[in-house]
């Protein structure tokens, strides 16, 4: 059975090479006609979600009811080999890659079928289509990648493709800030994964998963590094830095809710379903160092992801702005994954991945339909009363809220059952309350932005209408999949026999905890219903009573605030001292010299008279000095005296 | 007192000779004077040479005598070239005053 399949397995290369053949294919032939950029672009993810799905189909089928037969095929080609150092490009189907696969193609191909409508008549719509193919290249390749350069060069692919779709709309400033912003805020991030993937390469010689996996696993002694921490524990801290930035961790999270200023289905794409679930992937890929590091590294992992969950929690309930809501409900989802992780589930944690994808696209999706229908008003107070006249959008986006909001049946339920079961199970009372507290939040937020911007009065200045089929059909097929995306998680396709890190570690349905979390999920909806449909409570007397939390929960905890007091106080006066520096030392030294060879030089050109005399007298006085410097350098101290000499000669 | 010529009476008459030589440069503003004075200079050095080839030498050895003979060439060569270079820039400055020969300097 494998074998056959082995031979699918090597044109797993096909499914990053078709989108960027599509890419250059816009970039260079088909970008004056709108219609021939998009049927290519489209055309190439679609194939390579039908690869996807044959490779994600061959994996499973690699499973003989005991065990994988061969749990992954690894094809690679020497890319770069220079003295001691052998770089592979090559791809890696396992498992994980293989639901990632699909998962990705899956998305990109709704979310470039929804730019359709979402995008048109818009100015810049091949080069649009042209970044959708070269992201979706670049994400792909990031997924298959069987060494840490490889993937670090996709990394970085990945990071540009969201510089250019955040500034996609380049003359919005706004849009060329947040570019920017998110490109050197995770840049950041990138350093840290640099510094580990080199100092890994200094000790191991070697930057392959497989090889590196190998040789922790045989004859490698840790050892004490810094601080009481161990070589392996700093080089999975310094690797994380890199998802820290990609995935919106606190404290580099700022990027991602400015991102938005993106198309919105870029920000259904790349900031909800795909790039930034790249950290977590990456640290999924090698959670080996994260194993045999010490146990400090995983809990790292898990409390700042535990904090970035109910820390983004929090401040997504006082925004206003319906993808910024969004956004911030992505950082707190990041936030369960990386704790999912951290407390030792690799399985909850890229089963919360695939169905987040799901119907976070879909709710970005949903938002940009009302965006799109309300002619770009964003904030939710403007809207309301959409349910009625965009029953699709308000179907599909309440499946998306009951998903997130971990009601039964739907997907996010088992998901987040899972890493909230993982959390308890493995020790981390603490972690799981705090997931129990943020799955509340997360309900009642996202209530809140369906009844405020979906029920009620409708506003009589809007004229909503539904969006054409292009933006309605993809919607309808992420739906779908919200609904049912949970069930592989049941015993019979159980999802955890495929995706797991060393042993089989597939929590049984706890249905006690299942229950507490779905009725945490159920007091949010409610809590949301009472106060923003039947208006029980009035939503201004909570803001009066707590006046200096809103103000906190408004200003996101005034992050960006201090980070700009940061760059103001800090890095200016850092640079103030530099620049001190740089014009009265750096440059004094270099004036210095200047001003002294032009003072000597003007000193001794007084030398030169033009007088033979005086030349003469020098020449004179000089050869007398030769004479006595020899006389008395040879020890002949006697000849200083001419009639010792003359004597001395007779 | 006795009062024999010998080697040392030659060396003091040349070194005499080369300290009015010496004299004559720095303090002759006469650029012909200073030339002459070169001249007695070179003449005080030839004196020592063939004062030691006398002295020190033997019969077969003339390498002071040779050096003097080549010296004696020399500073006519010289001579004639500095004379000429006199001549020509006294016609252009009218003046045969070392202090006026000053300007090849800064």
């Amino acid at each position: 059975m494998f074998k056959e399949m082995h031979d699918l397995f090597q044109w797993a290369w096909l499914i990053p090479f078709l989108p960027f053949l599509s890419f250059l294919l816009i970039a260079l032939v088909t970008r004056r006609s709108k219609g021939l950029s998009a049927a290519v672009s489209i055309l190439a993810i679609l194939s390579a979600l039908g690869l996807a799905i044959a490779i994600g189909v061959g994996v499973i089928q690699s499973w003989n009811g005991e065990e994988f037969v061969g749990r992954e095929a690894v094809a690679a080609a020497n890319w770069l080999n220079i003295g001691g150092l052998k770089i592979d490009f090559g791809t890696i189907v396992d498992p994980l890659s293989a639901m990632m696969l699909f998962v990705v193609t899956l998305v990109a191909s709704m979310v470039q079928i929804y730019s359709l409508g979402y995008m048109h008549g818009d100015r810049g719509w091949s080069r649009y289509y042209a970044y959708q193919s070269l992201f979706a290249a670049s994400m792909l390749g990031l997924v298959i990648s069987t060494n840490l350069l490889q993937l670090f060069i996709f990394w970085e692919l990945v990071g540009l493709c969201s510089y250019l779709l955040i500034g996609f709309w380049y003359f919005k400033v706004s849009a060329r800030e947040a570019a920017k912003k998110a490109f050197i805020t995770t840049r950041v991030g990138d350093f840290g994964l640099l510094l580990g993937i080199l100092f890994l390469y200094n000790k191991f010689g070697t930057l392959d998963f497989a090889a590196l996996s190998n040789a922790m696993n045989t004859n490698f002694q840790d050892f004490a590094l810094i601080g009481g921490l161990s070589y392996l524990t700093v080089m999975a801290i310094l690797v994380f830095i890199g998802p820290i930035g990609k995935s919106g961790q606190f404290p580099l999270h700022v990027w991602l809710p400015d991102a938005m200023e993106g198309p919105t289905p870029v920000s259904a794409l790349i900031h909800a379903a795909t790039m930034v679930v790249a950290g977590v992937y990456l640290v999924a890929r090698i959670y080996f160092l994260f194993e045999h590091a010490s146990p400090a590294a995983l809990q790292f992992v898990a409390g700042l992801g535990a904090f970035t969950a109910i820390f983004a929690a929090t401040i997504a309930i006082a925004q206003d702005d319906i993808k910024r809501i969004l956004a911030y409900s992505t950082l707190s989802q990041l936030g369960y994954m990386m704790f999912a992780l951290g407390v030792g589930s690799l399985t909850a944690s890229m089963f919360h991945l695939m169905t987040h994808a799901f119907f976070k696209a879909l709710m970005f999706l949903g938002a940009g339909s009302v965006i799109h229908a309300l002619h770009e008003k964003q904030n939710i107070w403007d809207m309301g009363g959409l349910w009625k006249k965009m029953p699709i959008t308000g179907w599909t986006f309440f499946i998306g809220v009951l998903a997130i909001s971990g009601v039964p049946p739907f997907a996010g339920f088992w998901s987040k059952d899972e890493i909230l079961a993982a959390a308890l199970h493995n020790g981390h009372p603490v972690i799981y309350a705090v997931g129990l507290f943020t799955a509340f939040l997360t309900a009642f937020y996202m209530s809140r932005l369906f009844f405020v911007a979906f029920t009620g009065p409708s506003k009589p200045e809007n004229h909503p209408h539904e969006s054409p089929w292009t933006m309605t059909l993809p919607l309808i097929i992420l739906g779908v999949l919200s609904v049912v995306g949970g069930l592989v998680a049941l015993p019979e396709h159980n999802f955890a026999f495929y995706v797991h890190a060393g042993e089989l570690e597939h929590e049984a349905m706890d249905w006690a905890l299942a229950g507490i979390s779905v009725v945490a999920g159920l007091i949010g909806i409610g809590l949301a219903y009472t106060i923003y449909v039947r208006k029980a409570i009035a939503a201004e007397s909570i803001v009066a009573k707590f006046p200096g939390i809103y103000r906190l929960l408004k200003n996101k905890y005034y992050v960006d605030e201090f980070y700009l007091w940061l760059i103001h106080h800090i890095m200016d006066g850092l640079a103030k001292v530099l620049y001190w520096i740089d014009l009265y030392i750096v440059d004094g030294i270099i004036n210095g010299l200047a001003l002294f060879t032009r003072g000597s030089a003007r000193t001794l050109r007084r030398t030169q008279t033009g007088q033979l005399q005086t030349y003469a007298l020098v020449f004179f006085f000089a050869v007398v000095v030769i004479y006595l410097v020899f006389a008395i350098g040879e020890g002949q101290l006697a000849a200083l005296n001419p009639l010792a000499m003359l004597g001395g000669v007779k | 007192m006795s009062f024999s010529v010998g080697l040392s009476t030659y060396l003091l008459v040349g070194a005499m000779l080369f300290s009015l030589g010496l004299y004559g440069i720095f303090a002759k503003k006469n650029v012909i004077a200073v030339l002459m004075s070169i001249e007695l200079m070179l003449n005080a050095v030839n004196l020592n040479f063939v004062a030691f080839n006398r002295f020190l030498g033997n019969e077969s050895v003339l390498h002071g005598f040779v050096t003097a003979v080549f010296i004696i060439v020399l500073a006519a060569a010289e001579v004639a070239v500095g004379l000429a270079l006199v001549i020509s820039i006294y016609r252009t400055r009218k003046s045969t005053s070392v202090d006026d020969f000053n300007w090849l300097k800064w």
